[in-house]
């Protein structure tokens, strides 16, 4: 088995196992991530001392059982990256194909939108976006889904023109197709799967922001367990009991990867050359 | 040549005029500033005065052209934090930001230039795939929670460097350490794809064969030409660094316009989001401009378009 091939079924494991753990995970952890039990704050995980069964990964400074939270931060996070990178991509790849199509003034008209997108900073405008507005799960995902469009644009623009000039595209048009019809059943399905990858980079940095996001106190509003919530609120006694920091660090740190190796091993199954 | 810079001039320039209409439309349509600053218990009256002092009575569009106006000349308004000029607060801050930004691309260069090097070198083999392995870790690592680990490990147990705010220059080094990682990968596949090409090409065959050394000929001509293109990114990098010191600043506790900003958004301090969004889209349409004409001046190809 080759290295690569290892490597994208580390990362297809890290993501179905996520996946999985957020649609059926809350019903099999026998706690609620929300229950309160201050009689049993910061209890360390099953595997150190002190630790106990009960609460396999411990519980946090208010006592809430930290396995329930992580599982039902995945829901979070995963909701909000393929939300987000749902949202930019269409965005994305509509500016990118109508540019890459069209060319000319539809063109410099796109690539000017590109540009300004990238220079608009983006956790700065984020932030102060999801705190005029007020922090939830749609205002996080519509302000990232707003902001993370300029990858899908920048690369249906560049494949939609390499597609364009091509035979079928010419015989779809002299066989006498709409423009919406070229473009939406030629066109499309012909970039798909370099949309596919640059969706995997997406959902995974919709993910890290959030997280960045929640952690800064302006994204998920507690008590929703997001991981970079999680994060926050664990900071304070990360010097005595560091695993409060570990455990949705880890966990934060392997869907990213994951999803990272998964569009990886895509990358490479479609053929997709990187731009750097 | 000059064609095509003076092209990107102008570009540059619209770029940053509607960056300048977005942040301001934002910091007003989202909603009432006045009713931020006057607080929950503030009367209506209370709200009106605010509103009249600020100027926020006025139409938008005068509002708009005031404040671009004011800032053209350096003024950019009072904060209504700190009851003091934005522009002062910003030039307080800004040499921190600043510095914090040439060290994260200053780590980003040391770390990514001789690794992605390496990996060129040995394409294929299994040092190359473990530093690619690093840069998908890099990739990966959410910035906040990397600045904690370390924080703990380097801080708190070795002792090392400080953990928190600016006492010296080694106060730095965390923060930059953590900032490095965002252009570390990005940084190193360049310089892998770009020393794979030029140790292909013919200069590379012809200075073999007039029996240079393999250090002269990775060194002084391979390297040099892969190195041209790095340099223009991480130009752009930095801007982007500028953008994300904002959580690294929070978390070390640095005064910088970072944190500033952080500061602001979460007090309602408008005046202030609205111009560190502004000078940092500046900073990063300006390095970018920089980036193009490094490349038009080391490309040759590029200086006829």
């Amino acid at each position: 088995m080759r290295l690569r091939d290892l490597s994208t079924g580390l990362g297809a494991l890290i993501v179905g196992v996520t996946i999985v753990a957020a649609l059926i995970g809350p019903s099999l952890v026998p706690h609620d991530p929300f229950a309160q039990d201050l009689m049993h704050r910061l209890v360390p995980p099953a595997w150190m001392p002190n630790g106990t069964e009960a609460h396999l990964l411990g519980t946090d400074q208010l006592g809430r059982d930290y396995l329930a939270r992580l599982v039902y931060g995945a829901r979070i996070s995963l909701l909000i990256g393929v939300c987000a990178a749902l949202t930019s991509g269409l965005i994305g790849t509509t500016l990118g194909v109508l540019g890459g199509f069209f060319g000319g003034r539809v063109d410099d008209l796109v690539m000017f939108a590109i540009t300004c997108r990238l220079s608009v900073p983006l956790i700065l405008v984020a932030l102060a976006v999801v705190s005029l507005i007020g922090s939830s799960l749609t205002v996080v995902v519509l302000t990232l889904g707003l902001l993370l469009w300029d990858r899908f644009a920048v690369v249906a623009r560049t494949t939609t023109m390499q597609v364009r000039t091509l035979d079928y595209v010419a015989a779809a048009q002299a066989a006498g197709a709409s423009r919406a019809h070229v473009l939406l059943h030629e066109v499309l399905p012909n970039i798909a799967q370099h949309l596919v990858v640059v969706a995997t980079l997406e959902v995974a940095l919709a993910i890290l922001l959030e997280a960045a996001l929640s952690f800064l106190g302006l994204g998920v509003p507690a008590p929703l367990p997001s991981w970079g919530l999680m994060i926050a609120e664990g900071k304070d006694y990360m010097f005595f009991e560091p695993w409060v920091i570990m455990v949705p660090g880890v966990a934060l740190f392997a869907l990213v990867l994951g999803i990272n190796l998964l569009g990886d091993g895509l990358r490479d199954l479609f053929g997709v050359a990187r731009d750097a | 040549m000059r064609s095509f810079l003076l092209r990107r001039a102008v570009l540059a320039v619209l770029v940053g005029l509607t960056v300048l209409v977005l942040s301001f439309t934002l910091t007003r349509i989202a909603g009432d500033p006045a009713l931020a600053v006057a607080g929950p218990q503030a009367t209506a009256a209370d709200v009106a005065a605010i509103r009249t002092a600020y100027g926020l009575d006025r139409p938008m569009l005068t509002q708009f052209f005031d404040w671009v106006g004011a800032a053209a000349r350096g003024d950019l308004g009072r904060s209504y934090l700190y009851r003091e000029p934005v522009a002062n607060l910003i030039r307080t801050r800004l040499p921190i930001t600043v510095t914090l930004g040439l060290v994260g691309i200053g780590f980003a260069v040391a770390i990514a230039l001789p690794l992605g090097i390496l990996a060129a070198l040995r394409e294929g083999t299994l040092a190359d795939r473990a530093i690619m392995l690093v840069a998908l870790i890099g990739q990966a690592m959410p910035s906040f929670w990397l600045a904690l680990l370390l924080i703990i490990g380097f801080g708190l147990r070795l002792q090392w460097f400080p953990i928190q705010g600016l006492d010296g220059p080694e106060g730095y080094v965390l923060p930059g350490l953590v900032l490095s990682f965002s252009a570390i990968p990005a940084l190193m596949r360049l310089t892998r794809s770009g020393m794979i090409e030029a140790l292909r090409s013919d200069y590379i065959r012809t200075a073999r064969a007039k029996g240079l050394s393999r250090a002269s000929i990775v060194l002084k001509h391979a390297a040099r030409n892969a190195a041209m293109p790095v340099v223009a990114i991480a130009a752009v990098q930095l801007g982007f660094m500028l953008g994300g010191s904002i959580v690294i600043e929070s978390v070390f506790n640095l005064p910088g316009v970072g944190y500033l900003a952080w500061e602001s958004i979460s007090k309602n301090d408008f005046p202030v989001v609205q111009a560190v969004v502004m000078l940092l889209a500046i900073i990063y349409i300006g390095l970018t401009l920089l980036a193009d004409m490094l490349n038009a001046v080391l490309d040759p190809r590029l200086r006829a378009a």
